[in-house]
Parts: C-alpha cells; structure tokens; sequence
C-alpha cells in the first residue's frame, strides 16, 4: 500500500458546548493513501459531511473540534498539523493540497459571474505571477479536463445544464492540481446516466493526475464500484472499513450487511429485501454502548454497555471492524467505561 | 363500487396525456409573435390496474412527477383524457374535484414538506377521514379508525403516534404517517411520487414493503415514480420507461430490466451502479452520452435520436410509435419496426453477458 496523504487520529467533534453537547463525530481514525479512492458511506446524520467539514476546518459554529489530530504529508515527507493552522496558512492550503466538492455544488457557482471569472478567480489568488492570458489557457484546458467545450467559459451558471455546472465545479477543484480532493454527494442531485459519465471521468483523471479521493456518498453500491477502499460510518463512528471488493464479498459489520441489502439489485434473482428495522438515531439521543445494538438482529448482551473498538477482526490485518462479534466481547456486568 | 371487480381491471387510465407548460414571453417573443411552450408531457397513454404496481421510471425532467400531477387532476389537461373505471373525468375544482380525489390519492416525495408542521398527527389524520366522510359518529368511532389507519401504515403502538407533531417523528415514520393520510379516503389509486428518494437508505426498503402489503391487501392499483430503476424492479409489476416527456419503452418489469428493447432503457441500465460489475472486472462500453433535450424544442422525430448510438435515418424526422415484442414488452423504437424483434440488442447480448456473469461468480 502506498504512503499516506492524509491522517485522521481520534478525532472528536461536537455541535454545541457544555452539558448541551452533541457528539458528532467520536474517536474517528482514517488514513487516505496516495492515488487512491476512498468512500466514506452512511445515512444521513452519520457524520460523514461534518467529517469532511473538520478535516478541513469549514466547521462553523457551533461545530467545534474537542480533540485528535488532523495530518497532511508532503511528497518530500513532511507533515503538517491541520488543525494548528494559521487562517493565513490555511488559505494557502486549501484548494492548493485539498480541494472540496460540495454537496449540491451546482448550486455553488455564483450566478452573477461567468464561468471563466470564477475559473480564474482561484488562480489569481493562489497564483499571483500567472499572467492574464495564461489563466484564461488554463481555465480552457481545465473546461476541456472534464469534458465541456472552452467556449461555454464565458457562459453563466444558468446557461448550462445541472451535470455541466458539477463538472464546472470538479473542474475548478482540480485547477491547481491538488492532492486531495474531497466529494462531498457530488452527484446526488444528478441522474444516473450523468452520475457515471462525472465519476468515470473522476477515475480517469485520478489516473492521469494522480490526486486521492475521499468521496461522501450514502449509495454503497455505488461506491463498491468506483472506490478502492470504504469506511462505513454509523452514529458519528467508523464501524468498518476495508477494501471495496471484501465489504462487498464479506461484510463484517452487522450494518455494512445491512445496508448492503437494502438496495435492490437490477441483476440476479429477484429477492424479498427486508432493509434495516427501525431508525437511524438522533445524535442527542444515542444509545449506550454500539450505537446500532437496538436495530442489530445479532447483537449481544454486551453490545448495549461497551463500545466497541475499531480494530483488525482475527486473523485479518488488512480490514477493521467495531464489534463485538469479531472479538471477545467483555463480561456483561462490567459496568460502562 | 356495487359489482365485485374482475381481477386486475383497469382502476385509472390515461389516454393520450398531454401538458404543454407556456413560457414567459420575452419581448422578443412577442415582436415574433411567438408563443413558447415546455412539452412537459407528450402522448403519455398508461393503464393502472387493480392488485398491480406500475413503476414509471425516468430521469429528472422527464415528465414523470407531472404525468402523476396529471393523473391527480392537480393540472388540466393541455390534450387528451384521463378515464377513471372507464368513464372519461374532468374534475374541476370543489365538489367534483373531492369526489375525485376520494378515489385517487397522491403521496408526494418529500414528507417533511407534505405535513404541517405545527399540527399533530392526529389532526392530519382526522381531517383527512372527516374530509371524505369517513369519521364516523362519535368521538370512539373516530378514534378507533384513526386506531385502525396508523395500525394499516405499521406505526404501532398507533397511541405513542397519534399526539406527535411532524419534527418528533423520523422520515420514514412522516412517511407512514403521509401514506396513511392518503388511505384516510379510501382511495383505488395511490400514486406514489418518488416515496422513498428524501428518506434514509436504511429505511427505503420498509417503505416500499409496506407500499407493497398494501396493494396486496387493499388491491390498490399504485403508479410508483422513480429514478431508480433498480427498485422498480423489486417494487413493480409492470414498468414504465419515460424520456423527454415521452414513455418510450413499457412491460413486464423483469422483462424490462433484463431484456431492455429501448436503447435509452439500455442506457438507463447500464449507467446504474452495479457492484457486480467491478467484482467482475468486465470492461464497459461506450453506451452513449449527451443530455436530455430542452423540452421547449424538442427533437423532432424520436426524442432519443441526438443521444442514441443506433440512431436511424428514419429517426430523426418521424416520431415512432409503438412496437409491440414478445411478453406483453413494447417500445416506441424504430429498430423495432417491421417485427425486427431479432435486432433487439438487449437480448442477445446482454443475456449473454449476465449468464457469464453469473457463471464468474
């Protein structure tokens, strides 16, 4: 496996302060690899969007990050704190090593400034020395990236259509070549058709380009096919994270399992599809021990007192898993932690 | 109803619907004297049957949500009709319009925006029964109806549901509690607009079971729109393909998800993910790209042509009409014209192709 771009250690956040507190994210462990595609998928609530919020410090109050560490490496080897960054450092760092792609980003372009002026925009402020003909040569050849005809630079958000404007947005992620370019449901508000042709797209230019991906969506399906690694995300947790193929194969998790049949399939035999009893629960109210033990048909006695930890199950070092079932659970009168 | 149906009769049918939305003239429309219109819908003929699920599936923009609207009377009819148990309706407004919709209901996509949000359950629910005259006499028939109604939609005990305002409620449960306002009339017709796209992927499933339980147990005829052709599939007896406003490809839903005859249905299908697919490691192929058309000029001849990589001469100036195959399938295709039912790609390839995916497996 190759090196790490980004680290991700016990990162906790909450929305509020004080007793009020709602823990939105606990003890988050996550490593993205150079080059690669990693998926991060949940419902709605689960935390991935606040996720990618704090890794990139755009979390605004009352969200605040109560503890962890947030590194980036360098090519040449050096690391740099994320979260000790200046707002100086970090405007250099955005958008130049990590870019974002928002949920809904089509709606993200300014509707009163052509598609070029916002092209530019970023690399008039990141690369003052570029002449003005040389910012135009590259917003073309970005346009031309993801596949849109370099005269609809000077066209409006408007004028284009909903998967042309995503594409405008990928485009303007990838403008200063970064290395790290995060997904945030880049293609919910899309249809299928468009979907594939962005994420294809996506792929191909992770190839040429060499950048790593961390894409947020709730559809697994669709990350099976277009990530290599994912990390399933319950109540503001990872409970598993592996390779596509051995989520696919081999859930480990009760949840992955789950949410693996909840969407039906357009191949094969035709089953009864049961999805997961119950709901997903409100950050305010989150159950004692595993998050998931009041919908899980497996869970034990110790899953509503212990929270599980996120570690390799037996005899597995290439995957993780937070539960009970994969490791010897403690005694059941053991009080909570 | 005073005789017993025959099995699977036609409840709602449409005829020939068509919804032309004006644009906003510019000046310069009305200098040419030009009057724009969006095709919203185009000769949409579509048949709901007792006992049966009917999924239209389409894009955004295709003009299913406004093929529902229409069915729902929520608009009238720029073309064509819309027979209820046989007999062509109009409803206008007022008491005709009620009579209507105590027979045909509508759930629409989003239940957060569907219930008020500052009355409680129970108030949705009882106006809803007093509305189609069916609360009863008396304080207890009217409880235990609302009783029976959230019994019918799943959400037990029906006392811990019945004082809850919306916001106390989760999405799936504001969407029992949306389908069960609709049962509050009794209706024959449920159409369904996309239920379960707002609601959580965990919770999708449940939804559409209970949709399911419930034409089985009410024999419901139920139109479900979606963009997921998948759960058509799973949900639906029948299936619908629309594009561009108009339905280009319709049967059997197995039939239409594995043997699709339309090459945008190929399309369709193709573009939806499919972890199979990387499992298998077989390499795709080009499938075809591009947009759907601006609806207020539309291609001419079939709507499909700009897109489709098997389009015709033909294609381009004559709109086709239907082609019936094999097992009740047809599509609105002119490769399947004078009985080239052999050309039907999606049938000897992809067959092929799946089998040898199963065999991989």
């Amino acid at each position: 496996m190759s090196e790490p771009v980004l680290t991700v250690r016990g990162l906790n956040v909450d929305y509020g302060t004080g007793d009020d507190a709602v823990h939105a994210l606990r003890d988050i462990d996550l490593t993205l690899h150079r080059g690669e595609v990693l998926g991060l998928a949940g419902e709605s609530g689960s935390g991935k969007s606040t996720l990618a919020y704090a890794v990139t410090r755009l979390l605004s109050p009352p969200g605040v990050i109560t503890g962890g560490e947030v590194h980036y490496h360098r090519r040449d080897g050096g690391a740099l704190d994320l979260l000790a960054l200046s707002a100086a450092g970090l405007r250099a760092f955005r958008w130049q090593e990590l870019s974002i792609v928002f949920q809904g980003a089509m709606n993200s372009l300014n509707p009163v400034h052509t598609v070029h002026s916002q092209l530019t925009d970023v690399l008039r402020a990141h690369r003052p020395g570029m002449k003005r003909s040389e910012r135009t040569a590259r917003a073309r050849e970005l346009l031309a990236l993801v596949g849109i005809s370099a005269d609809r630079l000077s066209a409006y958000p408007h004028q284009l259509s909903g998967g042309m404007r995503q594409r405008v947005m990928i485009a303007m992620a990838l403008a200063l070549e970064p290395e790290i370019v995060i997904m945030d449901e880049p293609t919910t508000a899309l249809d299928v058709v468009m979907q594939r042709q962005i994420l294809s797209q996506l792929v191909r230019l992770r190839e040429e380009l060499g950048f790593s991906v961390v894409f947020i969506t709730h559809d697994i399906s669709l990350l099976i096919e277009f990530s290599d690694r994912i990390a399933i995300m319950y109540g503001g947790r990872i409970v598993e994270e592996a390779r596509a193929a051995a989520i696919y194969r081999d859930p480990h998790h009760p949840y992955s399992d789950g949410l693996l049949h909840s969407f039906p399939a357009l191949h094969g035999a035709r089953r009864e599809l049961t999805g997961i009893p119950g709901s997903p629960p409100h950050l305010s109210a989150m159950p004692a021990g595993c998050a998931f033990h009041p919908r899980c048909g497996k869970a034990l006695d110790a899953c509503a007192g212990h929270v599980p930890v996120l570690a390799a199950p037996d005899g597995d070092a290439s995957r993780t898993v937070a539960c009970w079932l994969h490791r010897p659970a403690p005694a059941t009168a053991a009080p909570r932690p | 109803m005073s005789k017993q149906p025959a099995h699977n009769h036609v409840v709602l049918e449409a005829r020939s619907v068509t919804k032309h939305f004006p644009v906003r003239r510019t000046g310069r429309d009305l200098l040419a004297g030009r009057r724009r219109t969006v095709h919203a819908v185009d000769d949409v003929s579509l048949e709901l049957r007792r006992g049966t699920v009917t999924a239209l599936v389409g894009e955004s923009g295709s003009g299913k949500s406004t093929v529902a609207r229409l069915l729902a009377q929520l608009y009238p009819l720029t073309g064509g009709e819309i027979r209820l148990d046989g007999t062509a309706v109009k409803a206008g407004r007022g008491r005709s319009f009620r009579a209507y919709v105590r027979r045909v209901q509508i759930v629409f996509q989003d239940p957060f925006a569907s219930l008020n949000p500052v009355h409680t359950v129970r108030y949705h629910l009882t106006r809803a029964l007093r509305i189609h005259g069916r609360a009863g006499s008396g304080e207890a028939e009217l409880e235990e109806r609302l009783t029976a109604l959230l019994e019918r939609v799943q959400l037990t005990p029906p006392q811990q549901y019945l004082d809850k305002f919306p916001h106390e409620l989760s999405g799936g449960q504001r969407q029992r509690v949306a389908i069960a306002r609709a049962l509050g009339a009794d209706p024959q017709v449920l159409l369904a607009d996309e239920p379960v796209s707002m609601l959580d992927v965990s919770i999708r499933l449940g939804v559409l079971n209970l949709l399911k339980d419930l034409k089985d147990r009410l024999r419901l005829a139920i139109l479900y729109i979606t963009h997921d052709i998948a759960s058509a599939r799973y949900f639906a007896d029948t299936t619908l393909v629309m594009y561009a406003g108009r339905i280009v490809e319709g049967g059997d839903s197995e039939t239409v998800t594995q043997h699709p005859a339309h090459p945008y249905t190929q399309l369709l299908i193709a573009s939806a993910p499919d972890p199979d697919r990387v499992v298998a490691e077989t390499e795709q192929e080009e499938t075809g790209s591009g947009e759907p058309p601006s609806l207020i000029a539309p291609p001419a001849g079939c709507r499909f042509h700009p897109r489709c990589p098997k389009a015709l001469e033909r294609c381009r100036t004559e709109p086709p009409p239907r082609f019936d195959l094999e097992d009740g399938q047809w599509a609105a295709c002119w490769l399947y014209a004078d009985g080239g039912a052999d050309r039907a790609t999606g049938r000897g390839d992809d067959g092929a192709d799946h089998t040898q995916k199963e065999a991989a497996k």
